[in-house]
């Protein structure tokens, strides 16, 4: 039997929330900061704990929230966190030692402008953070960028997925403006809490196995250089399976815009005025920060004669775009900053004067 | 009138030579070795063993926990 | 396994009365001669096995000292960043309510870089244990000032001594602790003498039974040596212990329930 979706008219804070009731996740630890607050105020008004048995709560801080996600991961239970940049960023310390303990978890962080306490808006700066590391040492995210409510909600579902076919932190890369819009969204009916527990899960240690250890510390260096070579190899294998993008006329595109997010929504109103004006212009999406579609990109400045990086940040993710590219053909960033969404005008006079001329 | 005898066994090469259960033992039972361990501590051993009356106190504050403690009535 | 026995003929296992739990791990304890955490350690052990908790026990190591607890213990583990123990063991208990789920923390680890942490589960009420060993020094580092370090005490960042004008005071959190609603069980022990072990034990005993009750957080303090870092024999430093930190940590319980455990 195929249960039929619900159509739901909501915020894409509150749609993650009530994904994640749906997706059967264990336990939600947060910290209000704005402009994510609504996901832990929708959880606690729906009261999970009563229906799916789903934990909530409200932790002292954003570092006690991480840690008990680490806690709970641990556990081999399906636990997650959001916040926006300056908590997030009080989060790292937690999840480097996530990423190290190699455990699965969602983190959802709804950016907002910095650097500092910046402002409340939304904004795209937290990219080298989310993708690069964030926290000390050697690790990577798995970073799923939403750019609808819809997306918000479905990739709840799709980051525990990843998490634990990988036991890694997954960060969903939202901003201000998806998850405070309003859209109409399906939600995908309830599922059941998992009751699987993964062998590594430190359950209380019966007599028929040996006892589950979860850390990040080992004091060998022969012994740390290979586990860090196997966290290497496991995101090479993320490199290799997981890259997800969308395109949007780019079978003819002259010129490539490469954006994420709100920016992609505002980049797909700018590739049809520059068409309009006859100028051949495609999208690239990434939906996938990390692993990003290098290949795609590298094999698209092939075929094209430059390309735009659109981000509501001082400009991250061009240089991802540039080692794609690996100077084939010219690369520029756009995009407005502290809080100012860019409009799609903008972005086309910016292709204009900087790639085509004039 | 019965007697309660004891008897200890020290590991002695997982003893950190800490003097702790020496000082704790009540009847002067154990002394420090002159001799040193594999890790070069001098050792715990029960110098006196006729004194012990397997009250375990030494076994108690022993934070390596290498002693093992017997007891018998005579 | 090179030994030393005394009389070999009462050495028999019926006359046996003392020995190591099989809960700890054959590992040797990383600590220095003397050192407090090996003898606290072996009593957690030996309420986990005589409780028949090792199926049930889920561990939190801190940062410090006592990071590789989970190679001395044979129970499952996890290995919590500086002064986050609390926050890991809340969630787990909060996810697996049928497990007893405890925290083992130093000082500098729980009453200084953790002090949010260590406040705020106790002020929820989490169903947990804490253990908490104050040695007034930060050992694993290499004996520097703590929180609880005592005022006019040397240490490597106190050299000249705690000047509590500029260094502040030796913070007693295990009163601050007692002092909420969310604690359940709070008391002070040490772990120097046979008499003292064995009060230490019987806390633990009641603060496990406790746990069972969901009534709110027990916390054990362990005012421990570090001889190393006070730069002290084993001896010496325990001695000093008694005549110098037991007089501003004094022993015995800061908070009892009331209502007693039903066995």
């Amino acid at each position: 039997m195929v249960m039929e979706k619900e159509l739901r008219l909501m915020k894409g804070n509150e749609a993650v929330a009530e994904a994640a009731i749906r997706a059967g996740v264990d336990g939600y630890f947060g910290y209000p900061i704005t402009p994510q607050t609504e996901i832990i105020e929708y959880l606690m008004e729906a009261n999970p704990s009563k229906t799916t048995g789903m934990v909530v709560l409200q932790a002292e801080s954003e570092i006690a929230a991480i840690n008990m996600v680490y806690g709970g991961a641990a556990c081999g239970k399906k636990v997650m966190t959001s916040s926006s940049s300056p908590g997030i960023s009080l989060k790292q310390e937690g999840i480097t030692y996530i990423a190290g303990a190699e455990l699965p978890c969602l983190i959802v962080n709804v950016v907002r402008g910095g650097p500092g306490l910046g402002t409340i808006q939304p904004a795209q700066s937290d990219y080298f953070q989310a993708t690069k590391g964030g926290g000390h040492g050697d690790y990577h995210l798995i970073v799923l960028a939403p750019a609808s409510v819809q997306e918000m909600a479905d990739f709840v579902d799709l980051s525990f997925e990843l998490a634990f076919k990988y036991r890694n932190p997954v960060m969903m890369l939202s901003d201000g403006a998806i998850g405070q819009m309003m859209e109409k969204v399906y939600l995908s009916p309830q599922k059941e809490r998992s009751k699987i527990v993964p062998d590594w899960a430190t359950t209380g240690k019966p007599a028929t196995r040996e006892r589950n250890i979860i850390t990040s510390l080992d004091l060998d260096p022969d012994r740390q250089e290979m586990f860090n070579r196997k966290l290497v190899a496991k995101y090479n294998e993320i490199r290799e399976k997981e890259v997800r993008f969308e395109e949007f006329q780019c079978e003819d595109a002259e010129y490539l815009l490469v954006a994420y997010g709100t920016s992609a929504r505002v980049c797909q109103k700018s590739v049809q005025i520059a068409r309009e004006q006859g100028i051949k212009v495609g999208l690239l999406r990434p939906i996938t920060l990390f692993p990003f579609p290098t290949k795609r990109i590298s094999n698209l400045a092939a075929k094209v004669k430059g390309m735009l990086s659109v981000e509501m940040s001082a400009g991250q993710m061009v240089e991802d775009v540039l080692l794609s590219v690996n100077g084939k053909v010219p690369v520029y960033h756009f995009g407005r900053m502290g809080g100012i969404v860019t409009t799609p005008e903008e972005v086309v006079e910016s292709l204009k004067s900087k790639l085509i001329g004039g | 009138m019965a007697k309660i005898r004891g008897s200890i066994v020290v590991n002695i090469e997982k003893c950190k030579g800490c003097e702790v259960c020496m000082v704790t033992c009540p009847t002067g039972t154990i002394a420090m070795a002159k001799e040193v361990n594999g890790k070069g501590y001098n050792y715990a051993f029960p110098a006196n063993p006729d004194l012990c009356i397997g009250c375990a106190n030494c076994a108690m504050v022993c934070p390596d926990g290498v002693i093992t403690v017997y007891k018998t009535k005579i | 396994m090179v030994e030393f026995s005394g009389i070999k003929e009462i050495i028999k296992p019926e006359n046996l009365v003392y020995k190591k739990t099989n809960i700890m791990t054959e590992n040797t304890l990383s600590y220095c001669p003397g050192c407090g955490h090996g003898t606290a350690h072996r009593i957690i052990a030996e309420i986990i096995g005589e409780e028949g908790l090792q199926s049930e026990a889920i561990g939190v190591s801190p940062v410090g000292c006592s990071v590789f607890m989970y190679n001395y213990i044979d129970i499952d583990w996890q290995e919590a960043a500086h002064g986050r123990a609390p926050a890991v063991a809340t969630a787990i208990k909060r996810l697996l309510p049928g497990k007893f789920v405890f925290t083992y923390q130093g000082d500098g680890d729980l009453a200084a870089i953790g002090t949010a942490e260590t406040i705020h589960a106790c002020n929820r009420g989490e169903n947990i244990l804490i253990i908490f060993i104050n040695n007034g020094i930060y050992g694993m580092t290499g004996g520097q000032m703590a929180p609880t370090t005592l005022p006019g005490m040397k240490s490597s960042t106190s050299p000249y001594g705690r000047d509590v004008k500029t260094m502040g005071f030796p913070l007693k959190i295990t009163d601050i602790v007692a002092t909420l609603p969310g604690s359940y069980y709070v008391t002070r022990q040490s772990v120097h003498t046979a008499a003292n072990v064995k009060k230490t034990k019987k806390a633990i005993r009641k603060a496990v039974q406790y746990q069972k009750l969901n009534k709110g957080t027990c916390l054990v303090e362990i005012v421990s040596n570090c001889p190393s870092g006070w730069k002290m024999t084993p001896v010496q430093s325990n001695k000093w212990m008694e005549e110098n930190m037991f007089p501003y940590y004094p022993l015995g319980d800061l908070k009892t329930p009331e209502e007693l455990p039903t066995k």
